[in-house]
């Protein structure tokens, strides 16, 4: 078949000793790959240059406010759940320049503003994207696409998205509860299922855009027999029957909308840090602060945008106070808009599952158990107001 | 017509180790700029060209631990119009606050030869505890970029971009992975001050919590925490009394694990 045609909507079969084949594909049309990497006991994303960049062989334990990183017997190159990062830190980074302003000449005094050159870096192709990933990407793309941000959309137009089909569930993950996964069932130009037996380590490659069936012209691949298929389905139907977690959501938006005053606030109030790391590492979180970079001697000034979070006292500044004080604003405040008041936003959940916000919290916070404790006793009201 | 008068600035030293200075001279191609803005009336660290006051701006280092300092910042802050404390010293005390938990007496005694020479307080105290400062710039030492964006900030006239947010952001925003979670290392980062760029996590370590305490610090929860993850009281206690160990949220913070069963003071 090589040199062949390939088809949108067809399966293909790689084998494992051919994955070079495939990553020099990308490469050879024109893509920077970014993927899955092992870094300082974790599995982060960064640049993948050979498959020797991936983490062969490992696996994560995940639980509420502790990650680990261990071999897993066999060679499995994606045979983990997600980490720490997520693509927004391709899609949206961390900290970016938006535009500059220089004073004009003379009397007239005001400032003409030069906006920021499009980047000539090459596109990118997100390699081992999960399904709650493209789901996050989905919810990020409304977010932005609503307030066109440019800086945004014109790296989101050059992203290839070769998903991978999630053969293992992590300790927090919860996306079969969120509608999410862990199958992908759209929104990716490639999706990969790894299939591992005892005699044969191969890949099923599902074709979903015409970019993505491109990619794969002069890769080595055979046609996908249907037991293939079959054994792909029962990779990710394996994987859904062990979620680390899972989260009750019918009626979510109305039980946490209705219950401001539920005194299980004050307990996790108690416990969280307002450290903001679970909405740093959310995939769909998307608050920002700008910061003006005046130059020293005046006349030039530049506008960076940099991640911010609804958790720190500055992010509810009004007129130089801050109107949400306490930790437990703070963490009602997150909590109800990502589960509740985003439907009304923007018609989703702005949760997909991941279970970042569980482990990458340094007290373990769990919002599926805090949820549940709403749930179990709802409509409870404390004798004093809670503050703000 | 004569050109307007450049802001006089004024650079002090307390008990201190010259670090939060040395940042200031270390600005090397931004310092250029800054001599071309303000006229350096008083810098001892950089020049014994001393003009004396008034200032329109004071940078001041380190903690009162004398007499005689007790006294001198009262006429630094008489002579200054803006007067912005720097480091971690200026701020809490710095780490010969540890004095503050100790018999200085005792040291005194037992240390020098000659006690009766030296004259010292008690305590080791902030800026802010003796006279009224405009703004308490933070770190151990100071950050760079944070004194220039102070000094920019001065210079135009208005508020200083100086986050009060915890060390955990900078982590996040630079793609490091938490020591604390991925490795079981106690770090302080969670209920510290950014403005040090997380270097420290970057590097494989706990932060030490040199910017001391963040606007909104839950200790108690940390505490609890690393308790969790197996440190033993005495070690959590001198945790918190580093640096910042007299800034009121840590010293608290050491208080309580020091008296609960078990505690110790280390
Ligand atoms: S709220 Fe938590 S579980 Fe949901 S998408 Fe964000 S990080 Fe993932
Ligand atoms: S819920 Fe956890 S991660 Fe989020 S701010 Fe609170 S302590 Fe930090
Ligand atoms: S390493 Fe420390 S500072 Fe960084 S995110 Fe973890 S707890 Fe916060």
């Amino acid at each position: 078949m090589d040199g062949a045609e390939r088809r949108v909507g067809e399966r293909y079969l790689l084998e494992r000793r051919e994955f070079p084949a495939f990553l020099a594909a990308l490469s050879a049309s024109g893509y920077r790959v970014v993927g899955p990497t092992l870094r300082d006991g974790a599995i982060v994303y960064g640049e993948i240059r050979t498959e020797s960049d991936l983490p062969i062989g490992w696996t994560d334990r995940q639980e509420a406010g502790t990650y680990r990183v261990v071999p897993r017997g066999d060679g499995a190159l994606f045979g983990y759940a997600v980490g720490p990062h997520s693509w927004k830190k391709y899609l949206f980074p961390s900290r970016e320049r938006l535009w500059s302003a220089r004073a004009k000449e003379g009397s007239a005094g005001g400032f003409e503003v030069e906006p920021e050159p499009a980047g000539a870096d090459p596109p990118l192709a997100f390699l081992g994207v999960r399904a709650c990933e493209l789901a996050a990407i989905a919810i990020q793309d409304r977010a932005f696409t609503m307030a066109n941000d440019v800086a945004y959309l014109r790296r989101r137009e050059r992203i290839l998205r070769v998903a991978v089909q999630c053969g293992v569930a992590g300790g927090t993950c919860f996306c079969v509860s969120m509608g999410t996964g862990p199958a992908a069932a759209g929104g990716f130009d490639l999706a990969l299922t790894e299939l591992i037996a005892p005699e044969h380590h191969r890949f099923l490659i599902e074709v979903g855009s015409p970019a993505g069936a491109k990619v794969l012209t002069g890769v080595p691949l055979a046609a996908a027999p249907a037991d293939s298929a079959r054994e792909a389905e029962e990779v990710v139907a394996r994987t859904a029957r062990s979620m680390g977690r899972s989260m009750r959501v019918e009626g979510i938006r109305d039980l946490l909308v209705q219950n401001p005053e539920h005194p299980r606030w004050n307990d996790v109030a108690r416990r969280c840090l307002a450290c903001t790391n679970c909405t740093m590492a959310c995939p769909t979180c998307f608050c920002q602060t700008s910061e003006e970079v005046p130059e020293l001697a005046g006349g030039r000034v530049e506008r960076w945008r940099r991640w911010d979070s609804c958790f720190t006292t500055g992010f509810s500044e009004l007129h130089g106070t801050a109107i949400r004080k306490s930790h437990l604003g703070r963490y009602r405040q997150w909590m109800t808009h990502k589960l509740a008041t985003w439907y009304d936003q923007f018609g989703s959940s702005g949760c997909v599952g991941c279970g970042r916000c569980i482990t990458w919290c340094p007290v373990g916070i769990d919002l599926t158990v805090e949820v549940e404790a709403i749930r179990s006793s709802p409509g409870v009201r404390p004798s004093e107001p809670s503050p703000p | 017509m004569a050109a307007p008068s450049r802001p006089r600035l004024g650079v002090f030293k307390f008990a201190s180790c010259d670090g939060c200075q040395l940042t200031l001279l270390d600005c090397e191609e931004e310092l250029l700029p800054i001599a071309d803005r303000v006229e350096i009336a008083d810098f001892r660290e950089a020049s014994s060209a001393v003009l004396g006051g008034p200032f329109d701006l004071a940078l001041v280092e380190g903690s009162v631990t004398t007499p005689a300092d007790r006294e001198r910042i009262h006429r630094i802050r008489a002579e200054s119009r803006v007067l912005v404390t720097i480091g971690a010293c200026a701020t809490s005390g710095g780490i010969q606050a540890l004095r503050n938990f100790a018999d200085v007496e005792e040291y005194r005694r037992v240390v020098y030869a000659h006690p009766e020479y030296v004259s010292t307080l008690a305590t080791s105290t902030g800026i802010a505890e003796h006279v009224p400062v405009d703004f308490e710039l933070r770190g151990c030492p100071i950050n760079k970029r944070q004194l220039l964006e102070v000094i920019t900030a001065f210079l135009s006239g208005r508020a200083p971009d100086v986050p009060t947010e915890s060390v955990c952001l900078e982590c996040k925003r630079r793609g490091t992975v938490c020591v604390l979670v991925a490795h079981g290392t106690p770090c302080l980062g969670p209920v510290t001050q950014a403005g040090c760029g997380a270097l420290c996590p970057a590097y494989d370590r706990g932060c030490y919590g040199c910017f001391g305490p963040q606007d909104t610090p839950n200790l108690p929860s940390l505490s609890h925490r690393l308790l969790e993850i197996g440190l033993e009281p005495p070690t959590l206690t001198r945790f918190y009394r580093s640096f910042n160990g007299n800034a009121p949220a840590f010293r608290a913070a050491a208080e309580d694990v020091a008296g609960a069963p078990g505690g110790g003071t280390g």
